[in-house]
């Protein structure tokens, strides 16, 4: 059974609309204009247990409002959703107890108080035997090197170190779900890698099941197997991430190191399109179909020290997979 | 039972841990409380100057002689220790706003009592630090009490404020969950306020009001906020008339509670999980 099903989720908002101007505003004082925003419009999924997904879409695809409605935190507009065989919005303490929502972007910790002060108190809010509770803690502290911080108050401690704090607080009662939210989101490389590197070992030591959304795509490429791809509040993509790769990565870069005096980027503009020419050094964008092709052609025909052919960044298939509008308006597509 | 119970005390005492870490606004905040008795005690002494002049004969004012006013405002001071509630209905509407509410919804954690308990534990740590400065106050002041009153009158005047503690907590927090409904609720804190400091009888006693307007604040739950526990322990409310005011103060405590907990399950229903 899947530790997550949803079927037909939907969520709309009534949003207020006020125009500019100061007699726009008084005008809404007596009479307000609504506009229905749907934020989810109609999810399928299942998720089973040990799956660490992605959930990625441009802001305001339905990402945030979906873990929202996972979490229980708001109602949906129609729908079904099962976590763990409950229903989330239902906020029955059971499931509470079973799964975590980490906000990159939203502080749970007491900001005054040092962070192990925050811990005792989810010990107590989460029922966890003390044997257990100090074991989980050394346990999650010693994976990412913050024991020396837990008795200093959490406003002094940096981003980085706070995020960590975060992680150990929804990790202390060890839960089967983990609802993700831009972990990562204005960390620095190092803290980003850190917590990468933890949560794909502790995620492969658990076997829970996380559930993740990040604009960061070395996030999705460290972790995620699986991808799905909401935009408009629909899934529009839901399979490997190689798979999107060769499905919109339609593209590979060729990079060149030419002999000296070999080829000018004119020469080689017949071959793709150019993306950088720094001579000797020339980069090329060429169709996949015909990369191998167009690699015997300039090896044929020019002297070459050295060549290597990349998918393009991760980034840019994103980037065009977002503005994908589906094919069939909006069909599912998934290469499962 | 055994573990709720120790959740309850972990809240607490984390909570006053917090409220010790600002030391100095702590102190300077306890201290300022005392500014406005000294205000009265120099306004009500030129009223009764004036009156002792203008050679009326009077020693009274509605019913209250200076000595009775210099208690009664002390007292309500006592009682607004424990009915205020600073910043209680302000945050839970910001905590709306930005969805820090989520975490009451998300953690096996009634939002409620854990904010009673936060509440209770500023409230301790208050008393504590204040302790000194109001036992200092009464007794710099003591000529202007008539004496200790019976066990009884004491006993009724400490129920009258753990009620009265109750009341605000539970009424401000119903005004703070409106913020689920319209997001900005200052202009209703006003009114809050304003009704409050009128109605509580901070400003002056309830008995004093002419007309229709005793009658009318005491239908009201706000006398219970200031005026009714300095009034128990003055001895101006006996006997039957006492012991029917308790009653009538838990009747709102109750319903006050159940408005809250009404308000936080419509309002959890309505929330559409604001600010990311």
């Amino acid at each position: 059974m899947a530790v997550i099903e949803i079927q037909g989720l939907c969520k709309s908002y009534r949003v207020y609309q006020k125009r500019e101007g100061l007699l726009a505003s008084i005008a809404g004082l007596f009479r307000r204009r609504y506009r229905t925003i749907e934020a989810v419009r109609g999810i399928d999924l299942a998720v089973e247990r040990g799956e660490f997904v992605a959930f990625l879409g441009p802001n305001g695809a339905g990402k945030t409002t979906t873990l929202k409605l996972l979490s229980g935190v708001i109602n949906p507009s129609g729908g079904t959703a099962r976590v763990l065989g409950h229903i989330p919005w239902k906020r029955e303490n059971t499931y509470r107890r079973r799964f975590a929502l980490v906000m990159g972007q939203k502080n749970q910790l007491w900001w005054d108080l040092p962070a192990a002060e925050s811990f005792r108190l989810h010990q107590q809010i989460y029922r966890i035997e003390p044997e257990q509770f100090e074991r989980t803690r050394d346990d999650l502290t010693g994976m990412l090197s913050v024991g020396h911080l837990l008795s200093q108050p959490v406003r002094e401690l940096s981003l980085g170190e706070r995020m960590k704090m975060e992680l150990i607080a929804a990790l202390l009662h060890s839960p089967e779900v983990l609802f993700l939210d831009e972990p990562t989101i204005g960390l620095d490389v190092v803290a980003q890698y850190n917590v990468q590197a933890f949560l794909r070992h502790y995620q492969e030591a658990r076997r829970i099941t996380i559930l993740l959304t990040s604009h960061y795509m070395k996030d999705v490429a460290a972790l995620c197997r699986r991808v799905v791809i909401i935009s408009l509040g629909r899934i529009i993509y839901d399979g490997s991430l190689s798979g999107i790769i060769d499905r919109f990565g339609g593209q590979k870069v060729i990079s060149l190191q030419m002999s000296n005096g070999q080829a000018s980027a004119a020469d080689l503009a017949r071959y793709g399109e150019i993306l950088q020419a720094d001579p000797p050094r020339v980069k090329l964008r060429v169709e996949r179909s015909i990369v191998p092709q167009v690699l015997s052609n300039i090896l044929a025909a020019h002297t070459v020290e050295d060549v290597s052919v990349e998918d393009p960044p991760l980034e840019q298939v994103i980037a065009e997979v977002f503005s994908w509008k589906g094919e069939g308006g909006g069909r599912m597509m998934n290469d499962k | 039972m055994l573990a709720r119970a120790t959740t309850w005390l972990t809240i607490l005492r984390i909570s006053i841990e917090e409220r010790l870490v600002y030391r100095g606004d702590f102190a300077l905040g306890t201290l300022m409380r005392f500014l406005p008795i000294v205000t009265q005690i120099f306004l009500w002494g030129a009223v009764f100057e004036a009156i002792r002049a203008s050679g009326s004969g009077a020693d009274s004012v509605a019913g209250y002689s200076y000595h009775d006013f210099i208690a009664y405002y002390l007292l309500t001071m006592i009682g607004r220790a424990f009915s205020s509630m600073p910043g209680l209905a302000s945050g839970i509407a910001r905590d709306i706003r930005s969805g820090t509410v989520k975490k009451y919804l998300i953690q096996p954690i009634d939002m409620l009592g854990f904010l009673l308990l936060y509440r209770t534990a500023h409230k301790l740590v208050y008393y504590l630090v204040a302790a000194i400065p109001f036992a200092l106050v009464f007794w710099l002041c003591q000529r202007f009490f008539p004496g200790w009153p019976d066990a009884i009158t004491v006993a009724a005047f400490l129920a009258s404020l753990v009620m009265s503690f109750l009341l605000g907590f539970f009424l401000e927090a119903t005004i703070g969950m409106i913020g689920f409904w319209f997001l900005e609720i200052s202009s209703l804190m006003f009114v809050y306020m304003l009704f409050s400091f009128f109605f509580s009888g901070h400003m002056f006693p309830l008995d004093m009001l002419p007309g229709v307007w005793g009658p009318l604040v005491r239908v009201l739950p706000f006398q219970y906020l200031a005026y009714f526990p300095a009034a128990v322990f003055l001895q101006k409310i006996t006997g039957p008339e006492l012991a029917w005011g308790l009653a009538v103060e838990l009747g709102w405590v109750v319903l006050f509670i159940l408005a809250a907990r009404a308000t936080f399950r419509l309002g959890v229903r309505q929330y559409s999980g604001f600010g990311g």
